[in-house]
């Protein structure tokens, strides 16, 4: 038995390899910045002394945590439509993942922020700092910095799964590879491009994240401290 | 509105409660500190003397009794904090400096956060109290890089810039070597020198007598015996004498 591979047959769609990854990324980028933001928000209020808030943000993050992916995808898609919103399949997918990683997000940055021990709030709030310039100043970055590797490796996991948004046609990485395997017949070679075109965008959002942690935490750049 | 004459105290605690639980932590503490005072609070472990010292910045919540600082009512609900927190700097046994900000920033955060200042000002500050703790060439260092009394007198220099009204230090050489703490004291003696109303709960005798114009000894949350630092060398109470004369009177 021997494997016929015909790349070129593949390779010539490279194009669409190309816009489907920039997709993709796209898909990746919007979700990371506002799933930071609302997981970040979360974890904050699930330390809220308001029962109401701290038991609103624990609901969204276990009833996210405990439901697949894509069924979150079909709810929101579905569901925005029978409120009569006509939402483009790009922003359907933005906000399905944006609600997926927040919860995922707010779970990390809850063990980050209990990680700061004690005595720094104390010595912040005995400078007479407020509640909000304590989160701000004192909390959130180094949070964030005890967290870092597993809140980056959440965002490149966000990437990857989004290849399930192909299933409300969102025009991302899967869905192109869906298409071009069907109009050519190469599944095999469309999807080992595919697989390496996702190593690579990972590679791509480690790095960026690696230089995003330079900026972030300038101890570690100075102190030479690997993250 | 708030006024302070120089024959009001300071800080004024009177018959102060406070328990955790069912353990009775201070019973009934009463204590006043006057401006340019320094004051040594001391007793065994337990005794509540840390627990009165935090009480003082409201860091205790006390279940009776009154505390006036610096003209805030401190035992009410609804005391202005961030006003108090102001007029009373505090310093930790475990000196909780910022990790991730250089000493510059750890000193410069409140007085622009709180006050508003201006980060050229703040940064003049900064150097200024870091000269008074003996710390200039440490401005743009991060906390880890600083050994245990440098962070200590680091710390001291942050809270120093808030210009407060009364310091309180709980305990800060209890983590140091006997090095690291005579440096430390000797930027609590130039304070002292300088005329700052200090509160400091301390382990360290020696030290204790020669610098407190005044002594608390507690003993199981009362104020068993106070005086001037004599009362180290001439205690009238039985607890005070077995207290001073296992071994701690070293200077």
């Amino acid at each position: 038995m021997s494997i016929q591979l015909d790349f070129p047959a593949v390779l010539e769609r490279w194009p669409s390899f190309l816009a489907g990854a920039a997709l993709t990324l796209e898909l990746a980028f919007f979700a990371t910045v506002l799933g930071a933001l609302i997981g970040t928000l979360a974890a904050v209020g699930r330390g809220s002394r308001s029962a109401a808030i701290a038991g609103a943000c624990k609901v969204y993050v276990e009833a996210i945590r405990n439901t697949p992916l894509l069924v979150q995808i079909f709810l929101v898609y579905f569901g925005l439509a029978s409120l009569g919103l006509k939402l483009s399949a790009f922003t359907v997918a933005v906000a399905a993942l944006t609600i997926n990683v927040g919860a995922y997000t707010a779970e990390i940055m809850r063990a980050g922020f209990e990680a700061i021990p004690r005595g720094q709030i104390e010595a912040a709030e005995g400078l007479a700092l407020s509640r909000l310039q304590i989160y701000w100043h004192i909390i959130l970055l180094p949070a964030i910095e005890k967290v870092y590797p597993a809140l980056t490796s959440q965002f490149v996991l966000l990437m990857l799964a989004s290849s399930v948004c192909s299933q409300i046609s969102a025009e991302e990485l899967t869905a192109v590879a869906n298409y071009i395997q069907s109009d050519t017949y190469r599944a095999f070679e469309t999807y080992i491009i595919v697989a390496v075109l996702y190593i690579i965008l990972s590679l791509v959002m480690r790095a960026g994240f690696w230089g995003l942690g330079l900026v972030l935490f300038p101890r570690r750049r100075r102190l030479g401290t690997p993250l | 509105m708030q006024q302070n004459p120089s024959s009001e105290p300071i800080v004024s605690l009177r018959d102060v409660q406070k328990s955790f639980g069912p353990l009775r932590v201070l019973d009934g503490v009463s204590f006043a500190v006057q401006r340019g005072e320094v004051l040594a609070l001391i007793g065994r472990s337990g005794s509540g003397k840390s627990t009165a010292l935090r009480c003082i910045d409201r860091f205790e919540k006390v279940d009776g009794g009154e505390i006036v600082v610096c003209g805030h009512r401190v035992d009410r609900p609804d005391v202005d904090l961030r006003a108090l927190r102001q007029d009373v700097g505090i310093v930790f046994q475990s000196y909780n400096l910022f990790p991730h900000l250089t000493i510059e920033q750890n000193i410069t955060l409140a007085p622009c956060a709180v006050k508003g200042m201006a980060t050229a000002q703040a940064r003049d500050l900064a150097r200024k109290v870091l000269a008074q703790v003996g710390l200039e060439e440490k401005l743009h260092a991060y906390p880890e890089q600083l050994s245990g009394g440098q962070q200590q007198r680091a710390a001291i220099a942050r809270s120093l810039a808030m210009q407060p009204k009364v310091m309180l230090f709980d305990e800060i050489t209890s983590a140091l070597d006997p090095e690291l703490t005579s440096e430390v004291l000797k930027v609590i003696e130039q304070l002292a020198a300088d005329g700052m109303t200090m509160v400091m709960v301390t382990h360290e005798m020696g030290f204790a007598k020669g610098i407190a114009d005044r002594i608390v000894f507690m003993h199981r949350g009362k104020v068993h015996e106070t005086g001037p630092a004599s009362i180290l060398t001439s205690p009238t109470t039985p607890e005070l004498t077995q207290f001073v004369g296992t071994g701690n009177l070293k200077s």
